[in-house]
Parts: structure tokens; sequence; C-alpha cells
């Protein structure tokens, strides 16, 4: 899939693919930091299930590689743990770099298809932006219904017992299937996010037009 | 007055009903033993925690932030924002620190606070409810207020993740930070220090979307804590708790594994230490029950 801002995208950035994540990315000018060291690769805790682990992904964000890095699983990957932050020798925001790699590859319409925590975490987005603060209890019943009804009830039969348990230690409420809680200016707040949204879409916006 | 306030964040797990309500209520009776306000910013919101960035740009996610630290610079001027939570403490202090370093990104964000009649100025000083304890408070005091000690505990101390970075908290390496250890010690336990998961991952959000992950992550956690001969894990990290106690059944089921660890939060510890009931230390919060705690507690 792809979308107008993607191939305006590919079309003014031809062969640069380092000048277009340095343009767009959140944090994507400190890509061209990265001196290959590789100890952001072996600080993470998901090391072992990364297809390109971050010292790879900037090397292929070098080497043009954008198809293969925008549509890849493994910035999903990010626990943001920020181990690989506090170790690397050159003071990179790597796992900012990993969330806007991730985000952009998103907004491209180059997302991973039926990757869990891209799911998740749009869910997640949703979720809070609905009532401005998160309904927990809305979210899990979500994610246990994110493939579907008939898995959904498995899912929940299974879960049974974690949530009595949370429910018997007042950590999780039935109430918040009510409404629940939220910010009381919600307008204001949607405003607000729609606002923000328009700048960032306008700035992108702004860099897919012809030199 | 209270001897010491502050502009104060509860965020969204600490509400009531929530998953780590039982800080929020530990926290509280701590701040009443050491006189300590915490004002909460009113109308705050969702900071986005660490998996926001799957639906928000960096724009909308930097203004929910904002909005917190305007709302505080327009309610609590005089005061720091202090925040219990790993994520929005990281989350506040981290928006704090890229607006004011990038005019254009902050410009931006003060043009959408002004569909909520607000401006972010971005004179705040944002903290962590640890350094409240450790830089005003002071373990001194800390350890003065002490009526019962916890004599015998044998604690793992997990700092987990975004309590120790990217920034940490100030003095502490990010590699072996003994803030944790020192508050466990000043109650009269003894601070396991062989505990080599002490600032290891517990997987944050992705305990949920991909568990069998999460899980691998928490079990060397948990293993970890018994191999040092803890009684008991104890954490500054809302996320950290819940994903290392309540998944514990999971875990022994998929590791024919036989964890019964109780996970408390170090609020919790103090609250019984300094002679508070296991109802005021929100000991009924916990899935795993500390029985050695809660016999300290009722003594």
């Amino acid at each position: 899939m792809t979308t107008a801002v993607n191939q305006a995208m590919v079309e003014k950035y031809k062969g640069n693919f380092l000048k277009e994540v340095t343009d767009n990315v959140e944090e994507g000018n400190w890509v061209k930091m990265c001196m290959q060291c590789g100890v952001c690769s072996g600080s993470c805790p998901l090391g072992p299930h990364w297809d390109h682990p971050p010292q790879e992904l900037f090397m292929m964000i070098r080497a043009n590689k954008r198809d293969e890095v925008l549509s890849s699983t493994s910035m999903w990957m990010c626990t943001s743990c920020y181990n690989c932050v506090a170790r690397c020798p050159r003071g990179l925001p790597i796992t900012h770099i990993m969330h806007g790699l991730a985000h952009y590859g998103k907004r491209m319409g180059m997302k991973p298809k039926n990757q869990p925590t891209e799911k998740f975490g749009q869910m997640f987005w949703d979720n809070l932006i609905k009532k401005g603060r998160v309904n927990e209890l809305k979210l899990g019943l979500g994610l246990y219904f994110k493939d579907g009804f008939a898995e959904g009830l498995k899912v929940s039969m299974g879960k049974q017992k974690l949530g009595m348990n949370m429910m018997k230690a007042k950590r999780m409420s039935p109430m918040e299937m009510l409404g629940g809680h939220g910010v009381s200016d919600l307008s204001g707040f949607h405003a607000m996010l729609k606002k923000a949204e328009e700048l960032e879409a306008a700035r992108v916006g702004a860099n897919t037009d012809a030199k | 007055m209270a001897k010491h306030e502050y502009s104060y964040y509860p965020g969204c797990s600490s509400q009531k009903g929530a998953s780590s309500s039982n800080l929020e209520k530990s926290v509280e009776t701590l701040c009443e033993e050491l006189d300590i306000k915490l004002n909460p910013i009113p109308d705050w919101n969702c900071c986005g925690a660490s998996i926001g960035y799957a639906g928000g740009g960096e724009l909308p996610r930097m203004t929910l932030s904002a909005r917190n630290l305007a709302l505080s610079e327009k309610h609590h001027p005089d005061q720091d924002v202090v925040a219990t939570c790993a994520a929005c403490w990281l989350n506040t202090r981290e928006v704090q620190e890229r607006l004011n370093h990038n005019p254009a990104l902050k410009a931006e964000t003060n043009i959408a606070l002004q569909s909520v009649k607000l401006e972010y100025k971005g004179n705040k000083k944002v903290r962590h409810m640890v350094e409240v304890l450790i830089e005003d408070i002071g373990y001194d005091v800390l350890g003065s207020k002490v009526k019962k000690p916890l004599e015998g505990l044998k604690i793992a101390g997990y700092v987990g993740c975004q309590t120790n970075r990217p920034f940490g908290i100030d003095g502490e390496s990010f590699e072996n930070p003994m803030y944790l250890d020192k508050m466990v010690e000043t109650l009269g336990a003894e601070a396991l220090t062989k505990y080599d998961k002490k600032v290891a991952c517990c997987s944050g959000a992705l305990m949920f979307s991909e568990p069998e992950k999460g899980q691998a992550l928490v079990k060397d956690i948990i293993e970890s804590a018994y191999d040092s001969g803890a009684n008991m894990i104890v954490t500054p990290c809302p996320l950290c708790q819940a994903n290392v106690e309540i998944y514990q059944d999971d875990i022994n089921a998929r590791y024919k594994t036989n964890f019964d660890m109780p996970v408390m939060y170090y609020s919790q510890l103090m609250d019984v230490a300094f002679g508070r009931s296991a109802l005021d230390a929100a000991l009924n919060g916990n899935i795993i029950q500390s029985k050695r705690l809660r016999e300290i507690a009722d003594k």
C-alpha cells in the first residue's frame, strides 16, 4: 500500500533516504552520527527477535533501503527501555529514532501487516484520545478481542483468573465500562490534538513540495 | 501548611480502580507521614506512555505533556512537578527538555495549546517522587521515622528501566543505581546486592502485545530474585510492578516454574516501617501477598 504523501516523498528524495529521514523522522537527524559500534543492538532486551537491530537499520538508511526500513517489523520491537540511549557512546536518542521510524513508516502507509505491537499501540492511542486518559479496562478487553470475537472469548476465558485477581485487589474496576476517568475539558483537548496533527501534517507535507 | 508542597501528576494507572491504585494509596500515606502535600494538576491528561508513538506523531504527543505542564504553571506556579509513575515522569521531563531546546517545536506546541487557552512557558522542574524522598527529605529523616524496622526481610531492589534511564536519579549510575538498596537498608531490611536483574527491562507495553516475549524477560527477573535469596522484589515503577507480579501464574504455566514472589512498592515498605497499618500501606492491593511484611504491619 502506498499513499500520495509516500509517492511524493519517493519522488522528492530519490536516492537519498538518509536526507528524507533527517528531514522528516522524529530525531532522525541523529542517524548520521551512528558509528556502527553495535552497542545498541547488543544492549537491547529484544535483540534476539529483531530482523534488523538499530545499528543495522541505521546502515540500511544510508544504503537507501527505503522499503525494507519503513516496512520493517523491527522498530515495533522497541520496549522503550532506553538501554541503547544510556549506552550509546555518541549519545544518539536511539529509542526516539526507533519510535520516529515506526511512526513515519506508518504515516507513509508502509507499516508491517499484523504486527501486534503496532496494533496495540494504535489501540492505546485511540483509547487515550477518546477521554484524555487511558481506560485500562476497555484497553484490556479491546486487546483480547483484537483478532475477532471467537478468539476474544477464548483469550478472555484464559485471562479470567487474572481479571478476578485484579478486581479483588481493586486494581481493575467494572465501573470503567460506564464512562470511566477522563478530562473535563474534552472538547478543548480534542481541538488541541487536531491542531497539533494539522501542524505536523503541514510540516511533512511541505517537505513533499517539488524542489 | 505542609512542609513540602508539589504540583502532582498521578497518571492514568494511579487512578481509583486502576492498575497501580495501590501505589497511589501507599504514596498518600507516605506523604502524611513526611508532611508532604501533593496538589493534583487540575484536569491533567494522559502523557502517551511509551507506546503512544504508534498512533500519535511527535507534536500531538508533545502537546499532551505540554498541556499538563501549562496547567501546572497556571495553577501551581511556585511548585515543582512531581510524578510517581516512571512513564509520566519521563515523558513530562523529556517534553520539557525537547520543547525548551527546539524553539520551532515550542512555538507549534503553543499554537495547539491556544485551543485550551493555555500557554507553555517551560520553567518547571519535573521530578520523580523518589527524588523528593532522597533530595528534599533525605535518608536520615526517612531512617528516623522507622518504628518497625523490616528486620529479616531480604529484598531484591528492582529499579527497572524508565526510573533509571535515560534521565535516572542524579548521581546514580545507569548500570548499578544504589538508591533503592539504600532505601531498603534505611528501613532495616537487607538489600540483596547480588540481584543481577536490577535494571533489566520488564518488556513494558510489549507484555500486552507480545506476551511470550514479555514473559521470557520477566521470568529472568523473578528467577534472579530467587537466586539471590529474596523474600520479595521492590520497585518504584507501576508497570514493572504489574508486569512482574500479575503474570506469575501465566509464567508458571508456560515454564513449569513455581513462582510466588511478592512485588511491592518502595512506598509500601516505608508505610509499614513507619508503623502504618496494612490497609494504609495498600497491602491488599497486591495479588501476591508478602506474609512477612503483613506480619510486621500487624505487629
